[in-house]
């Protein structure tokens, strides 16, 4: 612990910290391009110079430099502010005086120290770098003559992502960064270097010219495109989001999120549901809410009512429908839409035990039925970082392309019955073992099978430390499948119970991946957004809203409890899903027991308690014992990852990605 | 340096060198290379290997050799490392050429002691030759660049020609060494100064003159 002085104030800082560090937790503002807290330190934009004492008699780069014991530092001195005008002055050389068309405007790192940090003037007068523009995929744009050659994206492709494929060409002033051959950026987080740009050489290819960050209402949402639930900022303005940006939670997803969540909001505008629809004569006929309501009126389902809950769903619309069909008489609620049936007795057991941060510090993972890339893409960062601190993973499954290493044991599902020996002795050896349990894992017995595992190898044991350790994971990929399972949206069978009870009524509560031919005989009531599966099957569409518009609490796979708000209205006649639900509740002649979303989030909380305290639910660490066998081929569930939901179907932008990135068509350029 | 470029990956160049790999000569040499570095750090053999493939390359085709993408990518793969690192490397270093290049490589000094000495001259002569920077000209002979300091300040002007320095030029002397390798000959490499045998002071020391002969101490002259 080295004691320094910063500006003349003594403090100690922890052991390794840079001078940067140092002078950042005595308050004062660093001015960097290059550093950042998450990627490799670089030392290459100079802007971060301080003076120090002890040391040669110039300004030293504070990022690259280790705080020492009886260091004097000083960040307000003459020397200093001519060492940073000095390196701005620099920077600006080659920089375009372009913000006026440029979208960084308004949130540029370069814009905002040169204002605080430049001079006031220029004295360049030479001609400036020019730098052709570099394809990058259809998700950034670039216009590399803005670039100040930070590097972080390389470092970031690099570090974070697992895929080498930026790269800095050339040298000196001539230095370019691309891809290589100019080939998309082809990973999930690609787009998280438009973030990282401190200048506007690479921005947002869907978002370009559409707005200022100043004209944006930003609203704090959670993301519902995985079972995550990333901290999101919803940025709109009037009635349209116009981007979603990650906001910095070390416990979920860090500063990254997917491009899938970053970009399928421009679906939010498509394919919606903005009226009632009515089947009529075999035809979907648009109708009022009046004509919906009273032709719901005449069903009368009684007793005979079940709802299906899709993947995006916040828990206040699960626990209305709930109320609702429980008002009716029915506790037909299923949330596991594709039919699976594990079992849900003990939550702790389809949990994410160790936590999204847990997972980094486990030493030995096996990964059974999940393509953690494409399913959970932040969890693929986490087990990156795992294994750089030396953690082994076996995976089972067919092969994907891992950012990690890692040994395939097999596709089939038996291989948990009969471990090779080096991977259980990796797994006994170890003193934070973890077992992920991914979607294609959870079926044929395969939970048991793994949960007999985590007993047989201790996946919850008490560490040296003093800290209890529970390894045994399930990852998710709904973002409503932990609160759903809390608010009890689980049959025995699964959604084939629902089937074999015949329910007069389904309500489909955005359930998109049902597969309906199997509910022929019940009029579905289809409570949702977008036009796309579950209301071609419906005989009666109510439109609701997406995640966006209604504020909502989430559960994400690690039994972390989130809230939402509500970042703008939804389209046309569509409603919020819980005032939907209250007026079926009216139409169908019962009371639910709230007049408002105050009320019903009160009586949600006091059903579920854990509902109302934000932060991990406690779902103790006793796991069943597990056992049986399990057999059979694993085949994971997303085959695309750009089209997982409803609201990325409808998006042009995650279109255009499944078709350039997945399927490998050529770029349609409109021909001028 | 500002016009260097990869030569684009196209179809023809594909066809050409996409089947590449090692001479049975230079297949022993890159186990040999990357055998000097310790396991799992064969990566750091990339610069050798580079070098290896380009001449290789120019053996291939009677030039000083170059890197097409191609040949970078069998590089890339026999080291089990991202091309985007190899081309990283080709493209920092001047000495990879990243695009065809004649069968000499002239490349021509500027920096301040030779142009105190007449490189331009040099430079002038090379032009009136038919060479042009950045191309090769139509015999495939030649190619030009100017450079910045190749450390030969002492014997300045001078310019390098493929592995071979060739020093106190003139436009004369350069006529003749360039006359030379155009018929297929080997002209003496180093100072192009008649009676000058490396870079020692031309017509004799001018200082520390009683150390020519024998070590004499000048400690008790200071």
């Amino acid at each position: 612990m080295p004691k320094v002085t910063v500006d003349g104030v003594e403090l100690e800082v922890p052991a390794g910290a840079t001078v940067l560090q140092a002078c950042e937790l005595a308050g004062k503002e660093i001015p960097r391009f290059c550093y950042h807290e998450r990627l490799s330190i670089a030392g290459n934009c100079r802007m971060c110079l301080v003076e120090v004492k002890p040391g040669p008699p110039k300004p030293q780069a504070s990022c690259a430099l280790p705080a020492g014991e009886g260091q004097e530092i000083r960040t307000d001195s003459e020397m200093v502010k001519k060492a940073r005008e000095g390196v701005m002055e620099f920077l600006l050389i080659n920089h375009p005086l372009d913000c006026p068309i440029c979208d960084q405007g308004g949130e540029c790192d370069l814009q905002d120290q040169s204002v605080a940090y430049g001079r006031g003037g220029s004295r360049y007068h030479e001609h400036k770098r020019a730098v052709t523009e570099k394809n990058m995929g259809p998700l950034i744009k670039t216009t590399m003559t803005r670039c100040i050659h930070c590097t972080r994206c390389v470092r970031f492709s690099e570090e974070i992502a697992g895929v080498d494929e930026i790269g800095a060409f050339y040298r000196g002033e001539t230095m370019q960064i691309s891809t290589y051959l100019e080939q998309a950026a082809k990973h999930e987080m690609s787009a998280n270097v438009i973030d990282l740009c401190p200048v506007g050489a690479l921005t947002s290819r869907p978002y370009a010219f559409e707005a200022r960050p100043w004209e944006l209402k930003k609203t704090l949402g959670i993301d519902v495109s995985d079972a995550i639930g990333a901290n999101i900022r919803i940025d709109s303005r009037g009635r349209e989001v116009l981007r979603v940006l990650p906001r910095v939670n070390d416990d979920v997803n860090e500063e990254w999120i997917s491009d899938k969540a970053r970009y399928m909001v421009d679906g939010l505008v498509k394919r919606r549901l903005d009226k009632p629809y009515l089947r009529r004569d075999g035809k979907l006929v648009a109708a009022t809410w009046n004509e919906a309501f009273e032709a719901i009126a005449t069903l009368k389902p009684g007793k005979s009512i079940a709802a299906v809950a899709g993947d995006m769903l916040d828990c206040e619309t699960m626990f209305a429908a709930k109320k609702l069909v429980g008002a009716l008489g029915s506790d037909l609620l299923e949330g596991r839409q594709t039919g699976m049936d594990y079992d849900t007795s003990s939550l702790a057991a389809v949990n994410f035990n160790s936590t999204l941060s847990g997972i980094e510090t486990a030493d030995a993972i096996l990964i059974v039925g999940s393509n953690v890339r494409v399913e959970a893409p932040l969890v693929n960062v986490r087990l990156r970082k795992a294994v750089k601190r030396g953690a082994k993973v076996f995976l089972i499954g067919p092969k994907w392309e891992t950012t990690f290493g890692g040994e395939f044991l097999g596709d089939d599902l038996s291989v948990l019955g009969n471990l090779p020996a080096h991977v259980s002795e990796a797994l006994k050896g170890a003193t934070r073992p973890a077992i992920i349990v991914g979607g294609a894992g959870l079926g044929r017995g395969g939970l048991e099978a793994s949960l007999a595992l985590a007993s047989e190898f201790k996946l919850v044991r008490d560490l040296e430390d003093g800290t209890k350790w529970n390894g045994f994971n399930v990852l998710h990929m709904a973002a409503s499948r932990m609160g759903g399972l809390m608010l009890g949206y689980a049959q025995k069978g699964g959604i084939a119970d629902l089937v074999a009870a015949k329910p007069k009524v389904l309500l489909s509560l955005g359930a998109d991946e049902v597969d309906y031919t199997r509910f022929a005989d019940s009029m579905i009531v289809y409570i949702g957004h977008h036009g796309d599966k579950g209301a071609h099957a419906a005989d009666v569409i109510l439109p609701a809203s997406a995640y966006t518009e209604k504020a909502g609490t989430y559960v994400n796979t690690e039994g972390r409890v989130q809230w939402a708000d509500k970042a703008v209205f939804a389209p046309g006649d569509a409603r919020e899903d819980w005032t939907i639900l209250r007026a079926l509740a009216d139409a169908f002649g019962v009371s639910v027991g709230f007049d408002s979303f105050e009320e019903l989030r009160a009586a949600m909380i006091s059903e579920v308690p854990a509902l109302g305290i934000e932060g991990l639910a406690d779902y103790g660490s006793d796991l069943p014992a597990g056992g049986g066998s399990a057999a059979g081929q694993i085949a994971y569930p997303v085959k695309d990852f750009y089209m997982t939901n409803p609201i990325a179907r409808a998006s042009a932008t995650m279109q255009q990605c499944s078709a350039e990135l997945l399927h490998g068509e050529e770029i349609a350029e409109a021909a001028e | 340096m500002a016009d260097r470029y990869i030569e684009p990956d196209t179809p023809e160049l594909r066809a050409r060198w996409g089947n590449f790999a090692w001479t049975e000569a230079n297949a022993a040499k890159a186990k040999e290379i990357v055998a000097r570095y310790p396991e799992g750090r064969q990566r750091s053999a990339v610069m050798p290997l580079l070098d290896l493939a380009q001449r290789q390359v120019g053996a291939e085709e009677n030039t000083q050799g170059w890197l097409p993408i191609p040949v970078m990518e069998y590089v890339a793969a026999q080291l089990d490392m991202p091309i985007i690192r190899v081309v990283e490397v080709a493209t920092f270093y001047t000495m990879y050429n990243i695009a065809p290049i004649g069968r000499f490589h002239v490349q021509v000094c500027g920096t301040t002691p030779c142009m105190l000495r007449g490189s331009d001259e040099i430079m002038a002569r090379c032009k009136a030759r038919g060479m042009k920077t950045g191309h090769i000209t139509e015999d495939g002979l030649w190619s030009l660049t100017e450079v910045e300091c190749m450390g030969n300040c002492s014997s300045a002007p001078m310019v390098q020609i493929n592995d071979d320095n060739y020093e106190d030029l003139t436009a004369e002397r350069l006529d003749v060494v360039l006359d030379a390798l155009a018929r297929g000959e080997t002209p003496k490499a180093g100072t192009q100064e008649p009676g000058r045998h490396t870079v020692e002071p031309v017509g004799g020391p001018t200082t520390l003159t009683a150390m020519v002969t024998e070590n004499h101490d000048y400690r008790g002259e200071w």
